[in-house]
């Protein structure tokens, strides 16, 4: 299966082929990364100085009951979004999955264009719709129902995040019920099962890699995520990005602010290694 | 794949109400505070919220906006420079982990993916503390040159894109047409240039456009990076939506939407065409 070149037999191309790629990487991915966790251990001197003096007090800051409760509060908010997005995603995949071909290529442009649409813009737009006096309130007053307080407050921050991360739910689910055994679906249906009673007890198990891939793809960037909170968040929906960003640019406390990304980059590794370990343990095919 | 007759119609879940019901829901969910967006844009008001006729008025704004053309211009030379570099460097990392065995392989490739998954906000700040403490980025430089580590940045985190595209596409590579071009004389980069390359032409393009979005997409990661003078187009906009709405935005988002729904569609011509190509 390998049949990948020794290194040794082709020195120079090797080099000349993976060195600019390398270099790259480390020079502006790898050493950022590791000074701002050289920074973590780090003490405010003076104004702008900053002193790698080894100390734990920034990491130690991370648990008080502020930032303990912030973090929390991100997972909540990520996690209600990811389930969200799982909960709308999963239908829509079922019916690209096995649409016609011609439909599928349509249905799959549909989900994908908002996504290639700006960040900033799609935010934006759907800010627009939901604050005051805007169409979904215009609506509901018109019902006799509101204005509700669709903006600047966590249920906008969630709607927000699902709107976006809607499509990183989809894509996956669609290809893993794209590759099952549709005999299985057609045998269930023949020996009598409904429909729901054969979404729910073959496809659903059948699909459980690509809904795993899909819950990872949507919370890893839903919990890190800064614009969504920032623009249509209120007071107190605040996440650990708006956090991190508030100790660089205002308290400019940047030793606290690198503990804190330190800690968020370790969150994300940590959900990365549990569904590696998930994958593992699922018995394959 | 073969399949029975009655299946299509059996399994085609589009047919079903409820799962129509979620279609439509999901579709006005999604496009929805686009097309109001779209129509707003055009609207004869500084209101965004009451249509009170057609007007074009946004437009001239626009195009008088100086600031904002000017960020827009920054934006694409960013995303321009970013796609080229990340193309190179990301099809050189894809080959180089495809064709060679090396101590550490398995630790490159799996570095090569973090920057896929390291949160936006933890690389904004890494890129902040870089071009100031490590290597200070001269401020007095001028442009263009001022986008350098913007540039930089952008480049680190979307190269890893385009390498895993690029991979995806060296899994079906014949490499017994590599051998037969060998064996009848050509040299190693004759035969990565005259060979592979084609073969990877549909994952270059498609890569090409996957930076090129996430590179005009970025924002974090670029208002981190940006020096006080430096204004591009999602931290332009970003001000104009924080600090008061503006009609304009809906006439730059209109813009710009257009052009994405071009670039989708011209992609999804290349593929096609691609298509075609493999499957004669």
């Amino acid at each position: 299966m390998d049949n990948r070149v020794d290194w040794h037999r082709a020195p120079g191309p090797f080099a000349a082929i993976l060195g600019p790629p390398l270099a790259w990487f480390l020079l502006f991915f790898a050493v950022p990364l590791a000074v701002v966790l050289a920074m973590s251990f780090g003490t405010n001197v003076g104004v702008a100085d900053i002193a790698i003096s080894g100390t734990f007090a920034n990491h130690a800051r991370t648990l008080e009951p502020v930032y303990l409760g912030i973090f929390l509060k991100s997972f909540a908010i990520a996690g209600a979004a990811t389930l969200l997005c799982l909960v709308l995603g999963f239908p829509l995949a079922l019916v690209v999955a096995f649409a016609t071909p011609r439909a599928r290529t349509l249905l799959l442009v549909a989900i994908m264009l908002p996504f290639w649409t700006n960040l900033l813009i799609r935010t934006y737009a759907l800010m627009t719709v939901l604050r005051d006096g805007g169409l979904v309130n215009s609506a509901l007053e018109t019902l006799g129902v509101g204005p509700l307080p669709l903006l600047y407050n966590n249920f906008a921050v969630i709607l927000g995040l699902v709107y976006i991360h809607l499509p990183f739910m989809v894509l996956p689910i669609a290809a893993s019920l794209e590759r099952l055994d549709r005999s299985l679906v057609e045998a269930s249906l023949d020996l009598g099962a409904s429909h729901l009673g054969t979404v729910l007890r073959i496809i659903l198990p059948l699909a459980a890699p690509g809904i795993m891939a899909g819950l990872l793809l949507t919370f890893i960037p839903a919990l890190g995520s800064y614009l969504t909170p920032d623009l249509m968040g209120g007071p107190d929906s605040q996440m650990i990005a708006n956090v991190i960003e508030r100790q660089f640019k205002r308290a400019n406390d940047w030793p606290f602010g690198a503990a804190l990304a330190v800690l968020l980059v370790n969150l994300t590794l940590f959900a990365l290694a549990l569904q590696g370990l998930l994958r593992r343990l699922e018995p394959s095919p | 794949m073969t399949r029975p007759a009655n299946a299509p119609d059996l399994l085609d879940y589009s047919r079903r109400w409820p799962l129509r019901l979620v279609l439509a829901a999901v579709g006005l969910f999604l496009y929805l505070p686009l097309l109001v967006l779209v129509v707003m844009s055009f609207n004869d008001s500084r209101q965004t919220t009451v249509w009170r006729g057609f007007s074009l008025r946004w437009y001239e704004k626009l195009a008088g906006n100086a600031e904002l053309v000017a960020a827009l211009g920054n934006s694409l030379l960013i995303a321009g420079l970013s796609t080229l570099l990340s193309l190179l460097l990301g099809t050189l990392a894809a080959i180089a982990l495809w064709r060679f065995r090396f101590p550490g392989l398995g630790l490159v490739a799996a570095g090569f993916t973090l920057p896929i998954v390291v949160p936006e906000i933890c690389m904004g700040v890494a890129m902040l503390i870089f071009f100031t403490r490590i290597l200070p980025w001269p401020q007095d430089l001028g442009w263009p040159l001022a986008l350098g580590p913007i540039v930089i940045a952008h480049v680190a985190f979307i190269f890893p894109f385009v390498a895993v595209v690029v991979r995806a596409r060296l899994q079906s590579f014949n490499r017994e047409a590599e051998e037969a071009a060998r064996d009848l004389g050509a040299g190693p980069w004759r035969a990565l240039v005259d060979i592979v390359l084609p073969h990877l032409k549909p994952s270059l393009i498609a890569g090409a456009l996957l930076a090129f979005t996430l590179s005009l997409d970025d924002f974090v990661i670029t208002f981190f990076t940006a020096g006080p003078d430096t204004i591009t187009f999602p931290v332009k906009v970003y001000s104009m939506v924080r600090f008061g709405v503006t009609p304009e935005v809906n006439a730059i988002s209109t813009v710009l939407l257009l052009l994405t729904v071009l670039l989708t569609a011209v992609a999804l011509r290349v593929q096609a065409i691609a298509g075609e190509r493999l499957a004669p």
